[in-house]
């Protein structure tokens, strides 16, 4: 079980007062608080440790390089990667997914094809555009009725030419979480590879790499109570062995002659350059931190946070009020994405034919959803989401967002429902 | 109430209620701009006879900001000389908001001010 008010209290930003009044932070999809464990963690190294790792022939060196290994070895532990993958430390989730686009791709031909989902956020998409260059086909898993992934389409999607299925595993607006075991066995059995993106995933629920059986996956420290700049990408040695490395500079070399070089070993050949050391031994603190609470109690506490919300929205009634995700909780993760009204995206047109001249919808925007909810404290994020393709099969410009943590309390719930309330009431026309 | 409070009033008036809502049928020019972002939109259709901004109306859609000023501005230039509405800066609209934003919602409160700038360029 989860208490989020002792919780609470390893977080030093919920001592700060915002015009008196403490912060209810509704934003953990973005980025997440972080704890004392995970800031006492990096001040201890940069107290203690700090120097460069890997090439010092010198006590401190060696303890700094000890540190980040066995954080990437507590890393891999904490997402179940066996012997036969390890994790590359990158900047984020972004960068990883970019990392396995740019050089997975060298073995693609043109018309060859990536399958990804309606559902992805633009870091699980713009990189993969970028083939399109070289004649790589994209194709798109759509939504069911229910806000999940059509199975049945992605069924018919997989060709022979399927060399790539990437997909995320939790919506970051819909909050869906989807059937990854089933999509890897489905790409392998296609012989495509699978490729998860665990941004929303790792940081909220058990997640085993080997279980699921996907050959790589994704992920971001700053959304897991980490330091932001650190994240990782899990992968499987026989892949990444045959890949080329992403950057080439210190690290990444064995051996180098003025006309040519040759590749370290993994993980390192994709670690050019001085790494992110404290941020690995902040994310490693943060590993700490989640394990220790157990990742199916975070997993029960967000499901019944959003199952509150989504009771409060039944019961409250508010004109307007929608929101956009699979009701059952099952496959639903603790995001509330919604609007009041409909937020349609202009069409000049439609605006002066249809309805004659006078203002479209009685929607209220969500930047002014987020700027009504500010006014009590309460922060939670409006906008696309880094997830336009999406926005557009909704049908809407923007939406709002709530997400919640390990920190949240049903209370928080309740306030995010009267904001709603009193924002409805204040600008509905 | 305070005087913020009592801002936010106005601004929900003329967004509930904008003023010179609508098209000029005769018009001069019109000019859309959308903020893609956010998906802010307003056209803008204005009325010039012999250098005066004779007429100006909008239609649009939108957050509370960006509605809202361009209801303020149309107000504030409507029958002014186009040389005269082209010095006018950018912080004239967001004091005619006159609540403090932050840079995001600058661009909703500035979207008015910048489609109006772009459709006077031709004209003097
Ligand atoms: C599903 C999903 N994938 C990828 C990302 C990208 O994460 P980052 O910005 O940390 O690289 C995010 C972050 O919002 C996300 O929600």
């Amino acid at each position: 079980m989860i208490n989020a008010l002792t919780i609470k209290k390893d977080f030093p930003i919920f001592s700060r007062k915002i015009d008196g009044r403490p912060i209810i932070y509704l934003d953990n999809a973005a980025t997440t608080q972080k704890p004392r464990q995970v800031v006492e963690a990096i001040v201890n190294y940069y107290y203690n440790f700090n120097s460069n790792i890997h090439r010092g022939i010198y006590r401190l060196s060696e303890e700094a390089t000890d540190l980040y290994e066995k954080s990437r070895e507590n890393v891999e532990g904490f997402i179940g990667a066996g012997k036969d993958g390890t994790v590359v430390f990158v900047r984020n989730a972004t960068e990883a997914l970019n990392l396995v686009a740019a050089e997975y791709s060298r073995n693609l031909e043109p018309g060859d094809e990536v399958i990804l989902s309606t559902m992805e956020h633009h870091s699980n998409l713009v990189p993969w555009q970028f083939l399109q260059e070289k004649g790589v086909v994209l194709k798109f898993v759509d939504l069911t009725p229910d806000w999940e992934l059509n199975m049945d389409q992605l069924e018919t999607l997989l060709t022979p030419r399927t060399k790539v299925v990437s997909i995320t595993h939790v919506s970051n607006v819909l909050g869906t979480i989807n059937p990854v075991k089933e999509i890897g066995k489905m790409a392998h059995e296609n012989s495509a590879i699978f490729v998860l993106d665990g941004a929303q995933s790792v940081p909220h629920m058990p997640v085993d790499v080997s279980t699921i059986g996907c050959d790589f996956m994704a992920f971001s420290g700053h959304k897991m109570l980490g330091p932001s700049g650190i994240g990782g990408l899990y992968g499987r040695k026989d892949y990444l062995d045959h890949m080329h490395p992403y950057m080439g500079g210190g690290e990444m070399i064995k051996q180098v002659w003025k006309e040519h070089a040759t590749w370290n070993d993994v993980p390192q050949k994709f670690e050019a350059g001085t790494p992110n050391i404290e941020g690995a031994i902040g994310l490693s603190a943060a590993v700490d931190y989640l394990r220790n609470l157990g990742m199916e109690n975070v997993r029960s506490h967000e499901r019944e946070l959003i199952g509150y919300a989504l009771e409060l929205e039944e019961d409250l009634k508010i004109p307007g009020l929608r929101s956009y995700g699979p009701r059952n909780l099952d496959v639903r993760g603790g995001v509330y994405t919604f609007n009041i009204g409909d937020i349609p995206t202009f069409d000049l047109e439609m605006e002066m034919m249809s309805r004659g001249i006078r203002i479209t919808g009685n929607g209220i925007h969500p930047h002014d959803v987020a700027q009504s909810l500010d006014r009590d404290n309460i922060a939670v994020r409006s906008g696309h989401h880094c997830a336009m393709p999406l926005m557009n099969e909704l049908g809407v410009a923007a939406t709002s967002r709530a997400s919640f943590y390990i920190y949240n309390a049903r209370e928080d719930v309740e306030k995010l429902f009267d904001g709603i309330r009193m924002t409805e009431r204040a600008y509905a026309k | 109430m305070t005087d913020d409070d009592l801002q936010i009033q106005l601004i929900l008036d003329h967004y509930k209620e904008p003023r010179n809502y609508g098209k000029i049928q005769n018009e001069t020019t019109s000019i859309t701009e959308a903020n893609p972002v956010c998906g802010d939109t307003l056209h803008f259709s204005l009325l010039i006879e012999s250098g005066r901004l004779v007429d100006i109306r909008f239609v649009g859609q939108g957050c509370s900001i960006s509605q809202a000023s361009a209801s303020m501005l149309t107000e504030y230039v409507k029958g002014r000389p186009v040389s005269d509405i082209k010095t006018i800066k950018p912080e004239v609209v967001l004091g005619l908001i006159g609540i403090e934003l932050g840079p995001a919602r600058e661009k909703c409160a500035l979207l008015s001010y910048n489609a109006l700038m772009k459709a006077l360029a031709p004209y003097n």
